[in-house]
């Protein structure tokens, strides 16, 4: 398979966690699509890492997925602390600093 | 054979990732995640990328799943509410995204990058597995290294501060 192929469904897959972001209004289906669009990156870097024969781009893909746990701690942590406070979960309705 | 497989892979991929954003409950698209995630471990295979491919299996499928299902379970996977703020959003959102697409795929198949209608190089059969992998994170990357598992501390400080219980505070 050429290369092209795979970063064509990086875009795609891309473009699928945009429209979810867009879409949804759950916070938690939001953090689902942020890793959608994290993997899709990776899938992008680890193509072109193929692509040129160097593994570097591997080691930026670990990074990247170091990155997503990370979000996913704090963004979790988050969602946890919402329902605590008996807020609701819904992106539009929490919109305190909206100004 | 590379083909079938790609093919495979690519269809559980986009499934996957067309079952997150269209699952009402959060529960089945957490579940949806894990296929797109395991459909992407074999695209990383193919692509001789077998130590990615394995730390995403055990990383995210594995751990970081757990913890959605947890996080799912414990606020309880409400139904969305109809309710739409912004006129049209439904339909607007996935134009926007095609558009993206567009965009990405014309910025790909346009640039000048010659090498990308090809497999890539013939590579060694060391190409991706953990020790080259490891050589290059303690050799040529061990300050990124050593600062992201500085960022891993500090997202499990934040999350404990986020998510512990205050005073006064009803469970």
């Amino acid at each position: 398979m050429s290369i092209e192929w795979y970063v064509v469904l990086s875009a795609l897959l891309f473009a699928t966690g945009a429209i979810g972001i867009l879409l949804r209004r759950s916070p938690i289906v939001i953090l689902l699509c942020l890793e959608l669009m994290l993997n899709a990156g990776n899938l992008a870097l680890v193509a072109f890492s193929r692509m040129v024969g160097n593994q570097q781009g591997q080691v930026f893909a670990l990074v990247v997925m170091v990155v997503a746990a990370c979000e996913v701690v704090v963004g979790l942590g988050l969602i946890v602390a919402i329902f605590r406070r008996k807020l609701p979960l819904d992106v539009d309705e929490l919109r305190e600093l909206r100004g | 054979m590379e083909a079938v497989l790609f093919f495979v892979a690519a269809i559980g991929a986009l499934g996957g990732a067309i079952g997150v954003i269209a699952m009402r409950n959060p529960f089945y698209g957490v579940l949806a995640l894990i296929v797109h995630l395991f459909s992407l471990a074999v695209l990383f295979l193919l692509l001789t990328a077998a130590f990615v491919a394995a730390a995403q299996v055990v990383v995210y499928a594995g751990a970081v799943m757990v913890l959605y299902v947890f996080v799912v379970a414990y606020v309880g996977g409400g139904v969305e509410s109809a309710w739409e703020p912004i006129p049209g959003q439904r339909f607007l959102a996935p134009l926007l995204g095609i558009a993206l697409f567009v965009e990405l795929a014309i910025a790909v198949l346009a640039s000048s990058l010659l090498a990308l209608g090809h497999d890539g190089p013939h590579v060694n059969p060391g190409f991706g597995d953990p020790a080259a992998i490891g050589y290059l994170l303690l050799e040529k990357f061990l300050i990124p290294f050593e600062a992201s598992s500085m960022l891993l501390m500090l997202a499990a400080v934040g999350a404990i501060v986020l998510a512990s219980r205050r005073e006064g505070e009803s469970a």
